[in-house]
């Protein structure tokens, strides 16, 4: 059935149709309507099972419930952004430790200071070697159905999953989706058995330490299966279209890449914008195609160099940038394609909520194919301010001294 | 072979655990043959240490009361750590342990899913100590009071963060010696403030039932364990245990410290139900707070000449206080 819904509820509508056990969160912009939604229908009973809904103090609170939960073995689900995430980065890291199968979404936003509630994706760039797979949505339609896949995903491999939407671009735009049945959803889904739980039957010591004559191997452990899980988000993307007849998620998705020249690599809703750019410069025959990553974490990065060996170029388009490392999906991919002589050009946009235009981002593609355009650069950043503003603090630092 | 008769497993009154000559419906869980053991042998506390046996008193009582349907949540601290070295454990329990700052929200969660499972016959506990309690974890303990989530909260209160190496924590008593209020300047030893009185704070939020226990009256904390575990919803049991390494005393005092700091009035036993005092444990011979003091070389230094008087009659005036607000004396001791 096609419907228009706000993004938010058409995620929180496939999130009740999984039959969450327990839902804890704590409000933060933009994922506030998930999290409303999904209490509205708890409350209203709409959602197939004994779903307890806990309102919490934190978001610390709020994954340490997931992780008691998740630890007694039910389905539990939270939602966060931004300084939510922050927030429960100790308990963060203990969960995907503990190999415990929670699902996220990030309704992506960019982290303070300054504050900002807009849209980047530094927030769940920030947890990327958390030990959690991290999926990214293109649509509002992805985005629910990616919530369908990560409960599927998490509790086949025993580790949790972040699905990351685009705050406001998806989180709070109406769009219309097809919305999946609960006969499809039961299909597809299982029920949750987990691979370790608490039990009164069968009593063990869950989460306790781990000394130095074995943490070596615990972490080798956990990082090989994390790698493997790579072929089976494949292959559930693929049961998903399978069962409900459209595609979403899967590792990556060309969009006239295949053997395009210059290939523009990006995560999240800005695939939308990158296609649109794509049609304009085929009708002029430019040899452009883009390349959508859905897959994040773990990276697939094999998959992606065999995908992208026939390019001359490479043009990464990301939403966020870490001091040191600078746009991480450009690292990643630099690293992914070390062996060949593609060109890697880093492009930071939609920084804080910027609107990513398709003129601006043209302009820089235009360079990129002459091969003139610099390692890094910005989408309408706005250089002259920038530069003006390092000339007067390098004065006030010279006299402050 | 001659067997030494003078164990210092003595029995003073009929207070004491092991004291086997009681009838069987008073004697305690602690003297009887098929006790659950809930916290084996084998584990890796120091000798004499309150917060291991604190622990299996109040566990292997609500092991006692539930069946053995019991989940437990620890907070990061010296009883996680002692209790399960890898690749042992000695739970006998399902338990489990997650972060120093959230074991009450971990346990609300593992509330949670039982309840989403329909097994509510099965109790949560989470404990931990009391740095986890009254310090990083106490934002998500009150928000588990808030709630009034089915949670049993026992905190071990050592009066400091023993498992990083005796650091000050919100509970560590003014005047005491610890790795970070360190024996220098005029006032040695930690610093006289307003105190974190959780047990109050508990109160304050109206919880069911709040309770302070001590290791050396087991049939008291085996009887607010008892009441714990008569009601529903979120409820606190604080249980004072003393650290031979962290106070410098002998393994042989553990019991007799928790004796002296009820006796003299530094730690107060109380019990209350929804925010009301219901019941309190009277003092039997006051003692002076020296005498508790003394036996910890955390405190010595109150005693060296030189020291400042006004120190050791800070911490009198603390014992004092309690004795007044929760009438600890018999009206003609006042
Ligand atoms: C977030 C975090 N901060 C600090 C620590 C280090 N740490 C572990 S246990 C502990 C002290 C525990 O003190 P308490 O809760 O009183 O328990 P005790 O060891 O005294 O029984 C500290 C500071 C930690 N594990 N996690
Ligand atoms: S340091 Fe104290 S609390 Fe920790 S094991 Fe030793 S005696 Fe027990
Ligand atoms: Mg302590």
């Amino acid at each position: 059935m096609l419907k228009q819904v706000e993004g938010s509820i058409g995620v929180a509508e496939a999130i009740g149709l999984c039959r969450p056990d327990v839902v804890c969160a704590y409000p933060i912009t933009p994922q506030t309507h998930i999290v409303e939604g999904l209490a509205d229908m708890v409350r209203k009973g709409k959602i197939a099972s004994n779903c307890q809904y806990i309102n919490v103090e934190s978001e610390f609170a709020a994954l340490s419930v997931c992780i008691g939960s998740s630890a007694t073995g039910v389905r539990s689900y939270t939602a966060t952004s931004s300084q939510g995430l922050l927030f429960m980065a100790e308990a963060v890291y203990n969960a995907s430790g503990m190999r415990l199968p929670i699902v996220m979404t990030i309704g992506n936003r960019a982290i303070g200071g300054p504050i900002n509630i807009w849209n980047d994706q530094s927030d769940s760039m920030s947890m990327r070697d958390a030990g959690w797979i991290q999926i990214h949505a293109e649509s509002n339609q992805e985005a629910g159905d990616l919530h369908i896949q990560a409960f599927k995903i998490a509790e086949q491999l025993s580790i949790p999953v972040m699905v990351c939407v685009d705050g406001f671009l998806l989180t709070h735009a109406y769009e219309q989706i097809e919305s999946s049945t609960q006969e499809q959803v039961d299909e597809f889904l299982p029920p949750f058995k987990p691979m370790q739980a608490l039990d009164c039957a069968n009593p063990m010591s869950m989460g306790a330490m781990v000394g130095p004559e074995a943490f070596m191997e615990v972490r080798a452990l956990n990082i090989a299966h994390f790698n493997n899980a790579i072929e089976p988000i494949q292959k559930i993307s693929e049961e998903f279209e399978t069962i409900f007849g459209r595609k979403a998620g899967g590792l990556y998705e060309h969009y006239n890449s295949e053997d395009a020249e210059t290939v523009v690599v990006a995560l999240g809703s800005v695939n939308g914008t990158l296609k649109d750019i794509i049609d304009e410069y085929k009708q002029d025959n430019v040899s452009i195609g883009s390349f959508k990553i859905g897959c994040y974490r773990p990276f697939p990065a094999k998959q992606i160099a065999e995908q992208l060996k026939h390019a001359k170029r490479v043009v990464v388009v990301e939403k966020d940038i870490f001091a040191g490392v600078g746009g991480c999906l450009a690292n990643d991919i630099t690293i992914a394609l070390k062996d060949t002589d593609i060109k890697v050009y880093s492009v930071i946009g939609g920084l804080g909520g910027r609107p990513i235009f398709k003129k601006s981002l043209m302009k820089i593609l235009d360079r990129a194919m002459k091969d003139e355009l610099e390692e890094l650069s910005f989408v309408d950043l706005d250089h002259s301010l920038v530069d003006r503003e390092i000339t007067r603090e390098d004065l006030f630092m010279t006299k402050a001294v | 072979m001659s067997v030494d008769l003078k164990p210092g497993f003595s029995q003073t009154g009929n207070l004491t655990a092991g004291n086997r000559l009681q009838s069987i419906d008073i004697v305690s869980v602690q003297s009887t043959e098929d006790r659950a053991n809930a916290l084996t042998s084998g584990h890796r506390a120091c000798q004499g240490c309150g917060e291991a046996l604190g622990a299996r008193m109040a566990i292997d009582k609500v092991m006692e009361l539930s069946r053995n349907k019991v989940h437990v949540v620890n907070a990061t601290g010296c009883l996680e750590v002692f209790t399960t070295p890898f690749p042992e454990t000695s739970w006998n329990v399902p338990w489990l342990h997650s972060l120093f700052g959230n074991a009450p929200a971990v346990a609300t969660g593992v509330q949670a899913a039982l309840k989403a499972k329909g097994m509510q016959d099965v109790t949560v506990i989470a404990q931990g100590g009391d740095g986890s309690t009254v310090d990083i974890g106490f934002g998500c303990l009150s928000g588990m009071f808030e709630r009034n989530d089915d949670v049993l909260y026992i905190c071990y209160d050592n009066e400091a963060y023993m498992n990083t190496g005796v650091q000050r924590s919100g509970a560590t008593p003014p005047t005491a010696r610890t790795a970070t209020t360190p024996l220098s300047g005029p006032h040695p030893g930690n610093n006289f403030g307003q105190g974190k009185n959780v047990p109050k704070i508990a109160m304050a939020h109206g919880i069911g039932y709040v309770a302070t226990a001590t290791i050396a009256n087991v049939r008291d904390l085996e009887a607010k364990v008892t009441k714990a575990m008569s009601m529903k919803g979120a409820r606190y049991l604080h249980i004072h245990v003393p650290c031979p390494l962290g106070w410098g005393s002998l393994p042989k005092d553990t019991i007799k410290l928790a004796r002296l700091a009820v006796e003299s009035g530094l730690y107060p036993l109380f019990e209350g139900e929804h925010g009301v005092i219901t019941g309190v444990t009277k003092i039997r011979k006051k003692v002076p707070v020296d005498e508790y003091l003394k036996l910890q070389r955390r405190f010595t230094h109150l005693f060296k000449k030189g020291a400042d008087a006004q120190d050791l009659a800070g911490v009198q005036a603390i014992a004092d206080a309690h004795i007044k607000y929760y009438g600890l004396l018999d009206d003609g001791d006042k």
